[in-house]
């Protein structure tokens, strides 16, 4: 892994994708002993319409702050896959909602239907975003399983932590099944 | 009367004020309150904004202080927050309190912090020169009125009772013990007390309005007073022009600084020590 | 303690605010600083401080000079279109010399402007923004630790100094979340008021002492004098007298004359040997060292000033530093604000150019990277 790692959570409001990339953060910065700053698209933007959330995580202390160009961008909607997908490094992964992205730009993307799976196999389409972060950390090996599980736990609200971490599971497992048949 | 010199800075007289003017009868008043009550001087505040009234805090000996136009009332919140032992007497305008401070005078009474606030109404800016004011009756002149003036006054009890005060009285100057008494009753009630004072100002208000002189002024006060005990015997027709004074509202109600106390109480017995005061280190605070 | 957290730049002032021993909050609800009220609203009544909303701007700058006379350490926090509701009272406090603390999240302007997206539109307003003339000191903060330790110094410098010290920050470094590791809040350095140690029937308030501060009583305590927004003596009752009046202007102004280089702060990298020198403050300079580096990288010798205390302005740096560069390069979200103070101190001896951004985007590393190969 480069020194510094870029991650773009996208898609619209109301999907949880601020509480990701905090939970992200929280776990390369505080469990994973790495330096990390947090950004985000805020304001009207983050309830309804278009909204991201950027991770930067480094060894060494981080200058510039936000995301410019990143290794990792995760859209949930169609919207912010077509406006962001650009900004990806060449080698950079990408993984969309294939349940609500269908014009997928690049043939090397990771198409997996997120929201579908949080609902079917978690039981509640609400937790798609710790289900993308189980499959971010499976393909991104940018942070550790345990951080991010010690970190999603801190963050949930109490009372739905079990639900939670089954989600994190299902990502993990699935993030794992889609690494393995590359 | 002697007994009283002690309250006044008397080394700032002779005072700013025309003569007739209505502001050091109320200053009177205060400090026969404040010696009435025995209230300690090191605890008392004057505060004030601009405008005649806001001169008032220099001729007494208190803790003192002449603030921005309009503003008295949000120093005096601040002030009584910070250290609700104080004793905080605001004296503000016509102009000062209900035009450029009208926001804060309704939040003030909304909020019910202890306070004792006296608006001075003499109907006019004096101290710029006689323009009219949200108090200038309308059809009166003034120096922005020439051809009389096109505003209604607000009706200031009704507008402090409705923003929600423990305590609206009005007097008049003329009427000074009753004047002490509805200071002395502003300042023993717990929450936001207002008295509304009517004030002569002779030379911005009455020298364009035929009542050229201080004791003109004076006589217009005493044939339009009606206190209210008197007034709930007459008619209506015998009500017309005029001014009701007296205790007009009074009700018991939380006072901000007795409330936000209570909630200090309740959230620092608080057991648990949230997850953001323990990595930051505020747990320390807590501790010591 | 020493944990790491991850919090922003809000919660850092907020943080930092109950370290320094800030027992008072007024505010009015404006993006992007709203975090910090919220914080504090939580946190202060377990603190024993008071925490109040106001009706607007006005009344919360007013309402922290009431506090702070009562000798409560106090702050407000605002953006943009509060800052300049809040202006008349930061000239009263500055008048009076009541120590308080104002934060300032800029955001875009002109107006209401962009509500959640960063500027530095208001460096100019910091300084010049309230009537009649004022003196400032306004502290830059480029991260979030650095927000924690500058809101603690902005609190001992406004009781040091007896003034309304402000913390000048932008949406970026307010909104960013980073991982930092907060020290001791018990090891936390405070600056006390000077007191005064005379009898109260002998206090002067307004004192023309040797240091140019007066001692400092707060209300209830004894000592009763009078607080004026109008000139005024060394009693603190108004003067029309000439000289007093000269006398008082000149040492309230003067007092951060008297003491700037206690004040001035700023911070280098590679400006040893630098023949290009960026200037940056608040996010944008993150993007300034970022090119720095860059140009380093590839054989350019460049160099950032970052100025932490942006009022006053580091004046003999710049002019010291005039002579032996190539060129300047003054990086803002604004369209040149700094970039006059540094022709300014610099007196134009030096190729000077501006890399400005007002779209409410952080100016990227290649911005200024840009500017520097262009000059170089």
């Amino acid at each position: 892994m480069r020194n510094r790692y870029e991650l773009r959570l996208s898609g619209s409001g109301g999907q949880g994708l601020i509480l990701a990339g905090l939970i992200l953060a929280e776990a390369a910065g505080i469990y994973d002993n790495r330096n990390v700053t947090q950004t985000q698209s805020y304001g009207p933007e983050a309830r309804g319409g278009a909204s991201k959330s950027e991770v930067v995580i480094s060894e060494s202390e981080i200058d510039y702050p936000k995301v410019t160009r990143p290794d990792l961008l995760l859209a949930l909607t169609q919207e912010a896959c077509d406006e962001y997908h650009r900004d990806l490094r060449e080698d950079g992964i990408l993984i969309v909602d294939s349940f609500r992205v269908k014009r997928v730009p690049s043939p090397g993307a990771f198409s997996i239907p997120i929201s579908q799976i949080a609902r079917k196999e978690v039981g509640k389409e609400l937790v798609t975003n710790i289900v993308a972060l189980g499959i971010i950390t499976e393909l991104t090996g940018v942070v550790s399983r345990e951080a991010v599980k010690r970190a999603v736990l801190d963050r949930v609200p109490g009372g739905t932590e079990k639900l939670n971490i089954k989600a994190l599971e299902v990502g993990f497992r699935i993030g794992r099944e889609r690494r393995m048949s590359r | 009367m002697g007994r009283l010199l002690k309250y006044l800075r008397l080394d700032k007289f002779p005072t700013v004020w025309c003569a007739g003017c209505g502001v050091g009868i109320v200053m009177g008043c205060i400090i026969r309150v404040v010696d009435k009550l025995k209230v300690n001087p090191d605890k008392v505040v004057i505060v004030s904004g601009i405008g005649c009234s806001g001169r008032m805090p220099g001729y007494l000996d208190f803790n003192t202080l002449h603030t921005t136009h309009g503003r008295a009332l949000v120093f005096a919140t601040g002030l009584k927050l910070a250290k609700p032992s104080l004793e905080i007497i605001v004296v503000m305008g016509d102009g000062d309190a209900l035009a450029i401070g009208g926001n804060h005078l309704i939040h003030a009474a909304r909020r019910n912090v202890n306070l004792t606030s006296i608006i001075i109404n003499n109907w006019i800016y004096g101290m710029t020169g006689g323009q009219y004011s949200p108090a200038t009756p309308r059809g009166a002149f003034a120096t922005t009125a020439p051809y009389g003036n096109l505003e209604p006054p607000f009706e200031v009890p009704e507008l402090v009772r409705g923003s929600g005060a423990s305590y609206v009285a009005r007097g008049t100057v003329y009427h000074t013990r009753q004047l002490d008494r509805l200071i002395e009753r502003g300042m023993r009630k717990e929450g936001f007390g207002l008295v509304e004072v009517l004030s002569p100002c002779p030379v911005g208000f009455g020298r364009r309005n035929q009542m050229k002189s201080a004791i003109a002024m004076m006589r217009w006060q005493k044939d339009r007073a009606v206190s209210l005990k008197r007034a709930s015997k007459m008619n209506e027709e015998e009500l017309k022009d005029k001014i009701i004074t007296g205790v007009l509202f009074e009700r018991e109600a939380p006072e901000y600084t007795q409330e936000y106390e209570r909630l200090m109480s309740r959230v620092k017995t608080r057991k648990e020590i949230g997850k953001r005061e323990i990595q930051t280190g505020l747990g320390e605070i807590h501790e010591e | 303690m020493e944990k790491p957290a991850l919090i922003s730049g809000n919660e850092a002032v907020a943080y930092g605010a109950l370290a320094a021993g800030v027992r008072f909050f007024a505010g009015y609800p404006i993006t992007p600083s709203s975090e910090i009220a919220e914080t504090l609203s939580e946190l202060l009544p377990r603190m024993g401080g008071k925490f109040v909303q106001m009706e607007d701007e006005l009344a919360s700058m007013g309402a922290i000079v009431g506090a702070s006379l009562a000798g409560v350490n106090s702050m407000t926090a605002t953006s943009g279109p509060g800052f300049s509701l809040m202006q008349e009272n930061i000239g009263f406090a500055f008048m009076t010399e009541v120590p308080c603390v104002i934060v300032n999240v800029q955001r875009g302007g002109p107006s209401t402007g962009l509500p959640t997206k960063p500027s530095q539109g208001d460096v100019m307003q910091t300084r010049w923004g309230t009537h009649g003339g004022c003196n400032t000191i306004a502290l830059c903060p480029w991260s979030v630790r650095e927000t924690f330790d500058l809101t603690i110094d902005c609190v001992n410098l406004a009781n040091r100094y007896r003034l309304p010290v402000v913390l000048l920050l932008d949406e970026v470094i307010a909104h960013m979340r980073e991982k930092v590791v907060l020290p001791s809040f018990g090891g936390v350095k405070k600056v006390q008021r000077k007191k005064p140690t005379c009898l109260p029937q002998e206090y002067l308030p307004y004192e023309i002492t040797e240091d140019d501060i007066p001692p400092m009583a707060d209300f209830g305590e004894g000592y009763r004098y009078h607080v004026t927004g109008l000139t005024h003596d060394p009693t603190g009752f108004p003067t029309s007298n000439a000289k007093e009046i000269d006398q008082l202007v000149r040492r309230l102004y003067g007092k951060i004359e008297r003491y700037r280089d206690e004040i001035t702060r700023i911070e280098e990298e590679y400006l040893a040997d630098a023949q290009i020198l960026v200037f940056a403050y608040g996010s944008v300079s993150r993007s300034a060292i970022s090119a720095v580096k860059e140009a380093r990288a590839r054989g350019i010798k460049a160099g950032l000033l970052r100025p932490v205390s942006i009022w006053p302005f580091p004046d003999k740096h710049i002019s010291r530093l005039a002579d032996q560069l190539k060129a300047i390069i003054v990086a803002e979200m604004n369209l040149g604000q700094m970039i006059g103070e540094v022709r300014r101190a610099s007196c134009e001896r030096v190729k000077i150019l501006g890399v400005t951004r007002v779209d409410g985007e952080l100016i990227t590393p290649d911005e200024i990277l840009t500017a520097i190969q262009e000059v170089s």
